[in-house]
């Protein structure tokens, strides 16, 4: 008899799934990733989340309930830090507590913290104790733990060499792509949680059109991690939220490079670590910087039509604008 | 040098007293009102929570007052107002605005950092007074918090309308008036003596309601509409779960005053609900509602403002606590287009419910 574990599409699922795949496969477990995200998965969500959560955070309660009667237990890592002196949103910190508190009848959550916060402090920790709850052979859970870290740094790297969470995975499906691949002649910096920008349904598909409009996508996950720091490091004091520091970083980074010409910044309504950056960004794209920017909030409710409108005025500015720039080093 | 802070209800009194000790000017800017509001709203972000709209709001009337030195305090997170400072410190200066910012928080490097800050502040006072003054302010706290619970106690016993809150002012008022740490214990006992001296009913049945949430919404008036008073006119006593000395203690004192009253007994309860630290207050509002219920409090109310983070964690476990422990809650949320009489109808049919429910429990006792 062999055990399943559930895995949400949602949150951090876009940078940790293939370590976490990899680990659970060493272990012999089988691991059940929820549907894609559609329209009756966040409708389950919103009904089972107080009104004035965020929309990711309904989301992955909505993924939680697409699993639960399907598997034997939910991965629902508690993810405190994922570096030194620095946390991911508070939300995610009692994400598993807002699960276990607002759904009866859950399967067991596995929900050990992940937390780097102090010197010294390890990965291995949690993948020990999560590793014990279907394993008594420590050398087994050692080696999935070595082969798991293994899949991550190679999940980083296909990142870094340019894909998308969503096509890396060693599949490099094409298919959402476009096929003629017309001319890309702009490039458009999209910054913003990975759970926000890469869930095709919140986020309306936002990368596809923008690459069907003829734009070369780059995210804040193509950039290494020394680069966004060291990016970050300009703001005047160091952030305490890895993904704002991840998305300052590259905005400053992407502000500053001559090929990007334009960046869109996505938020969902009320996350508060993005009222925070989002200003600072804002006010660092005015003050040193001619590039366009434009302000994206995303919730629950579906108007296509407004998200296409405003992508497609920012497109025809960003042209524009390069135009005029290009006119301009003509005649002076 | 004229410092300013922002203001979070009566905290003004502790630092104006500790400040005017080690002789540095101090620039109260003026309570926070509409006005305050406006400017705030006008200039932050659209989703930051109320308090730094506040808070920039009153940097900005107080810039006409003369002030050019923000003293705030700072944080390493998860909650946002750990940048508060530096966001509005931003804002400001691109408003022309020509402020010095000291951030006095828990040093990245070294201890020096912040001891350099505080020198930067105080100036060529000695180390021995600048400790006798942060002592000061803090028994200003401890003194202006006993004054703020005895009102708890009498407004919904007074006898004549609004008797209580006329006398705290003037309680609150000898408290500010001592400018040196001699005078306290007696300008205290004299504020005590005035609050003993409001008539009440001590018969009187009364309902009992804990305050819980974000501690700048529970902690400032103008944030929360005066919720302890409306309550109070209610006829209902009302605790609340943070006071200011207490806060103090524990986040800049590391506990070092003993006999006080602690949250660390509400952090333990809230541990079946809420497995972890989420920042800000989250925790204690768990905790301290779960303990509300067990020393049988009628309800329980929340404060937030809207967006913040670790109390829409609490906000979503409350119900699980509600319906396992058998106590009422109303989470309240205010913003910026926060209406006084919205939060009026709402209280007073909690009230009513209330009422009704400690009725109903009597007879079938």
């Amino acid at each position: 008899m062999s055990v399943t574990v559930g895995i949400p599409r949602a949150l951090l699922f876009y940078y940790y799934y293939p370590q976490w795949k990899t680990f659970f496969d060493h272990l012999g477990v089988k691991t059940l990733v929820s549907r894609e995200t559609t329209r009756g998965i966040l409708e389950k969500g919103i009904k089972s989340t107080v009104d004035e959560a965020c929309l990711p955070v309904k989301l992955a309660v909505g993924h939680v309930l697409d699993l639960y009667d399907k598997v034997d237990y939910i991965f629902l890592p508690r993810i405190v830090s994922t570096a030194r002196r620095e946390y991911i949103c508070p939300k995610f910190l009692g994400f598993p507590d807002i699960v276990r508190n607002n759904i009866n009848n859950l399967p067991p959550l596995i929900d050990y913290s992940m937390d780097l916060y102090r010197k010294g402090s390890s990965l291995y920790n949690l993948f020990y104790t999560v590793g014990r709850q279907f394993t008594h052979n420590p050398a087994r859970i050692f080696m999935a733990y070595k082969k798991s870290i293994e899949s991550l740094r190679m999940h980083c790297q296909e990142m870094e060499a340019g894909w998308l969470p969503f096509e890396a995975g060693g599949n490099h499906n094409h298919e959402h792509r476009p096929q003629s691949a017309g001319v890309q002649d702009v490039t458009i910096a999209v910054i913003g949680h990975p759970y926000n920008i890469y869930d095709r349904h919140i986020s309306m598909n936002m990368v596809k059109r923008l690459w069907d409009y003829g734009a070369n996508v780059v995210t804040a996950d193509h950039l290494p991690e020394n680069v966004f720091r060291r990016e970050a490091g300009k703001l005047p004091k160091q952030l305490f939220w890895t993904l704002n520091q991840r998305m300052v970083g590259a905005a400053f980074y992407y502000f500053d490079r001559p090929e990007v010409d334009g960046l869109i910044h996505v938020a969902s309504f009320g996350c508060g670590p993005d009222s925070m950056t989002g200003e600072l960004i804002e006010r660092f794209a005015r003050q040193g910087s001619r590039k366009p920017l434009l302000n994206l909030t995303i919730d629950e409710h579906t108007g296509e039509a407004g998200m296409v409108t405003r992508l497609e005025a920012f497109m025809d500015m960003v042209r524009w604008r390069r135009q005029l720039d290009d006119v301009a080093a003509t005649y002076y | 040098m004229k410092v300013v802070y922002p203001h979070m209800g009566h905290m003004w009194i502790c630092i104006k007293g500790m400040l005017e000790y080690l002789n540095v000017e101090v620039v109260v800017p003026p309570p926070s009102s509409k006005k305050t509001l406006l400017l705030g709203v006008k200039h932050s972000p659209e989703f930051a929570c109320m308090p730094l709209k506040l808070n920039l709001g009153n940097f900005m009337e107080a810039a006409e007052l003369g002030a050019d030195t923000i003293v705030m305090a700072g944080g390493c997170g998860p909650c946002r107002f750990g940048y508060y400072a530096h966001v509005e410190h931003a804002i400001l200066r691109d408003l022309g605005y020509r402020y010095e910012l000291v951030v006095l928080e828990p040093p990245q490097k070294h201890i020096g950092e912040l001891l350099g800050k505080i020198k930067h502040i105080t100036g060529q006072q000695s180390w021995r007074r600048v400790i006798n003054g942060i002592r000061f302010g803090y028994n200003k706290a401890e003194a202006v918090d006993k004054l703020e619970r005895m009102a708890h106690y009498c407004r919904p016993r007074e006898t004549k309308a609004g008797a209580t809150d006329r006398v705290l002012q003037d309680a609150l008022k000898e408290i500010i008036a001592v400018s040196a740490p001699e005078g306290l214990p007696v300008a205290l006992n004299r504020a005590v003596d005035m609050m003993n001296a409001v008539s009440l009913d001590k018969h009187r049945p009364v309902l009992r309601i804990g305050l819980v949430g974000e501690i700048y919404t529970l902690l400032e008036p103008f944030a929360n509409q005066d919720i302890e008073r409306k309550l109070g006119s209610m006829g209902v006593e009302v605790d609340r779960s943070i006071y200011l000395s207490e806060w103090v203690n524990e986040h800049l004192f590391l506990g070092l005053v003993r006999n006080t009253g602690s949250s660390k007994l509400a952090k333990q309860k809230a541990v079946k609900y809420l497995r972890h630290f989420v920042g800000g207050h989250g925790l204690e509002t768990v905790g301290s509602t779960v303990l509300y219920a067990k020393q049988g409090y009628d309800g329980v109310i929340q404060m937030l403002p809207f967006t913040c983070m670790p109390e829409i964690v609490a906000q979503s476990i409350l119900p699980r606590i509600s319906s396992e422990l058998g106590i009422p809650v109303m989470t309240l949320i205010v913003d910026e287009q926060s209406g006084e009489a919205g939060l009026v109808t709402r209280l007073e049919a909690f009230v009513d419910l209330l009422a009704r429910r400690k009725q109903t429990g009597e007879v079938l006792a």
